[in-house]
């Protein structure tokens, strides 16, 4: 019995020194980050598009728009296909196509992000310059490689949230001769809001904390982008791109992208998180 | 409209868009591979690169690459699975243990970047590790941790709670019980997991980039520092040195990762087999 | 006692060596939290306390510095449902043995021989017991169970509602080795079948709502119950 003790001893320090792990880089992100924003001050830090580092100007603006661009953008592409991958694999394909499609669909996830950009400067942006006009770099080439990097995230969690719907809410609405289709847009979609709701939102996450694919077909231009086909740079590539050659007040900047990056991704979290907390079938005030 | 018509259009259209998708994923592959495989001979593989790439192999970068990933996963494995042990079989729920769930979530969403950050500062600076395997493998290691750590919790809890029973009714302790029956039921689908953060961290660039150099020269300790095959890539192809050998490093990159991820679909599928009773 | 709420109150009970006590009552009247209390099953429940004593050999099984895990091996509990762990028959066998360090195969065949004779079950499985237990039926698999917690050598045997889920034949063969296995041996059995424990117990205690309200020789218990409520549970009036 004593050794069960010793054991549980042990444990609770591998337990604890995970945690540590993970503060530490959450404390020293922000460490590093913040007083820097407090210095350049919060307004010029973030609604400024004046990102000149040897200058000394930290606006970040023109980057948190190519972020939001890009991420709502990668989200649109991406609802479309993962809600016709998740509907269509749970509603209207035979069991055993979809068991052995699901984890094709994870294969997906697990190409290296370097890849997919590499195809896409490859491949999309020479026909986006050739059809649409523009550099080809651009935040539409950025969207449509994201949004194929998040379709396995949205579709498995838009899987789990469609299969968690009642069998009986489904039946009932075919014993009352609804084709399945009509089930599917009038029932299934509705009770499985929240939950699709916060597939899209966790897509989006993990679309603004993508990096290497975005800087080989997004551009890096350090405007705000006037359109679709205009070259964008999103906080990520920022960070990736000047880290290697930054330092001081420079370096502290990126963190402090860090820290914005940080902020927003928990916020989509908790977002996700609060969106999947609510109940089906809540009406809003008129 | 009739109903079963705007059924058929509708289903039609999802079909469509979902053959859309395997189609661009058949055609990642296909492009990589096609124009990669017939560059990956014995030599590629097994000689040091030459004039920055534009000839020789890639035998460091795939070294560096089992270097930075395997440490990373030996390391974040055992604390990971450990730590879940801990929180599902040693603790009463309560407030601490969602706290530190929620964490562990939320850091599970960072980007690469961030932990890139980390790393950089923290191991290769303030540590005085400087960019190399080790920096590397540390931060990757902190990177798959939140995952490992899920993933492991998920199989712990799915053990029914009348094998812990019978074990303790037996008169086992309560290590005995997670040893012999909790862990020995749920290692298929705590592998998984680790197979899983594995393939990720083989793939990861942005975070590795920043920690554990991009030397191309085969590193002898821990100490040096490691391009990865990812990065590897990456540098190819942006400076434009060597598509040949570009097509051929990624097609090694993904080979590995199809293999892996067929490894864990196997293990998964064990794990169904049991479960199902 | 579940966060204030007393499962069981105010119980004087007395458990005989070498005898058959059923313990019979509707449902909630706390047969199942006596049963975990004696192997202290329900210590593992959050929220749980008691007062009073329970002795055994004329000690105090929940004073400070007694070794849980023996008195578990003593006292062999057996559950509602069969609970073969995924593993071999041969495995499940051994392995309240082995968690107590013994692992000489000799030891482990000659117990496993005898545990099995006493479940009845030697006959069906003495040849494949490298086979994964749940291959077995339910009445199978119930009697390895009771063959497992056997190989312990316990003093007693505690048994909750193993029979629930089986069919007649299975039930028989459990209660014919209950028989048995009294010589050496004393059985608590909680059955919701009373006919079950008119049959198969030398004993019987009738809990309703959380007390113990008569315990007595089963036949006496049966035909000339001392308690009124005892008799109209026995006719059926509630349940």
């Amino acid at each position: 019995m004593k050794r069960d003790g010793v054991i549980r001893a042990l444990l609770l320090g591998v337990a604890l020194s995970a945690i540590f792990g993970l503060a530490l880089i959450t404390v020293f992100i922000f460490r590093e980050g913040v007083p820097i924003i407090l210095h350049v001050g919060v307004r010029k830090f973030f609604l400024s598009t004046d990102w000149d580092p040897s200058l000394g100007r930290f606006g970040i603006l023109s980057m948190v728009v190519g972020s939001l661009m890009v991420t709502v953008g990668a989200a649109a592409i991406g609802v479309v296909f993962s809600l016709a991958l998740a509907i269509v694999l749970t509603q209207f394909s035979p069991p055993g196509l979809s068991a052995a499609l699901k984890p094709v669909i994870e294969l997906l996830a697990g190409i290296p992000s370097v890849v997919y950009g590499f195809v896409g400067v490859v491949t999309l942006v020479p026909l986006i310059r050739h059809w649409l006009g523009g550099p080809g770099l651009s935040v539409l080439a950025a969207s449509i490689v994201l949004g194929v990097m998040i379709l396995p995230t949205i579709t498995s969690i838009a899987i789990d949230a469609l299969e968690a719907v009642p069998r009986s809410y489904l039946e009932g609405s075919i014993a009352l001769g609804a084709t399945r289709w009509q089930t599917v847009t009038m029932v299934l979609l509705r009770a499985a809001r929240s939950g699709l709701i916060a597939a899209v939102i966790l897509g989006m996450g993990r679309a603004i904390g993508e990096t290497m694919a975005v800087i080989m077909v997004a551009g890096n231009a350090l405007d705000v982008p006037h359109s679709l086909l205009a070259p964008v740079r999103t906080l990520t590539s920022n960070i990736a791109l000047e880290m290697g050659y930054a330092s001081g007040d420079h370096r502290k900047a990126l963190f402090a992208t860090g820290v914005t990056l940080f902020a927003i991704i928990t916020l989509l979290n908790t977002a996700a998180l609060a969106v999947s907390r609510r109940r089906v079938g809540k009406r809003r005030a008129p | 409209m009739k109903p079963m018509v705007r059924q058929r259009l509708a289903v039609g259209f999802m079909w469509m868009l979902t053959g859309i998708t395997f189609a661009v994923l058949l055609f990642i592959l296909a492009f990589i591979l096609v124009h990669g495989l017939p560059h990956i001979t014995w030599a590629f593989l097994t000689q040091s690169p030459a004039s920055m790439g534009r000839q020789g192999g890639i035998f460091p970068m795939i070294v560096g690459t089992v270097l930075v990933s395997g440490l990373a996963v030996l390391l974040a494995a055992p604390i990971g699975v450990g730590t879940a042990v801990y929180l599902s079989e040693y603790t009463r729920e309560g407030r601490l243990t969602s706290a530190i769930r929620f964490g562990s979530d939320c850091l599970a969403g960072v980007p690469s970047i961030i932990f890139g950050l980390f790393g950089f500062v923290f191991f290769a600076i303030t540590l005085g590790m400087g960019l190399s395997v080790l920096s590397g493998a540390l931060t990757l290691a902190l990177m798959v941790l939140p995952t490992i750590i899920r993933t492991s919790e998920e199989a712990i809890r799915r053990v029914p709670n009348s094998y812990r029973e019978v074990s303790l009714g037996l008169g086992g302790t309560r290590w005995q019980t997670v040893f012999y029956v909790v862990l020995r039921s749920a290692l298929p689908g705590i592998s998984t997991g680790i197979v899983l953060s594995l393939g990720r961290s083989i793939s990861e660039t942005a975070a590795v980039m920043l920690t554990a150099g991009s030397g191309m020269r085969l590193p002898r300790s821990l100490f040096d520092s490691s391009r990865t095959l990812a990065l590897h890539f990456y540098l190819l192809s942006r400076e434009g040195i060597s598509m040949p050998n570009a097509y051929a490093t990624a097609s090694v990159l993904i080979i590995a990762i199809l293999a892996l991820n067929f490894l864990a679909y196997a293990l998964m599928r064990k794990f169904a087999v049991k479960a199902s009773r | 006692m579940f966060d204030g709420q007393p499962a069981v109150k105010g119980l004087d009970l007395e458990i005989l060596p070498h005898e058959r006590l059923a313990i019979i009552g509707p449902a909630r009247s706390g047969k199942t939290t006596f049963l975990r209390s004696l192997n202290r099953l329900n210590d593992l429940l959050p929220g749980f306390t008691h007062t009073g004593r329970i002795l055994r050999n004329g000690k105090d099984i929940y004073a400070a510095g007694v070794d849980v895990a023996e008195l578990r091996r003593k006292l062999g509990m057996v559950f509602a449902t069969p609970v073969p762990l995924p593993w071999s028959i041969y495995d499940n066998l051994a392995y309240g043995l082995r968690l107590a360090g013994i692992r000489d195969r000799a030891i482990l065949d000659a117990r496993m021989e005898s545990a099995l004779g006493y479940a009845f079950l030697w006959k069906e499985v003495k040849d494949r017991l490298r086979e994964p237990a749940n291959v077995l039926s339910g009445g199978q698999q119930q009697r390895l169970c009771i063959a497992r917690v056997l190989m312990l050598e316990p003093e007693v045997l505690i048994l909750d509602e193993p029979c629930s889920g089986l069919d007649p034949i299975s039930t028989a063969k459990i209660e014919d080795a209950l028989v048995a296995l009294k010589e050496k041996h004393s059985i608590v059995l909680v059955t919701n079948n009373t006919k079950q424990a008119a049959r198969a117990s030398d004993r019987t205690a009738f809990f309703l709502l959380g007390q113990l309200v008569e315990v007595g020789p089963t036949a006496q218990l049966f035909t000339r119950p001392a308690q009124k409520s005892t008799n109209e549970y026995l006719m059926g009036q509630f349940g």
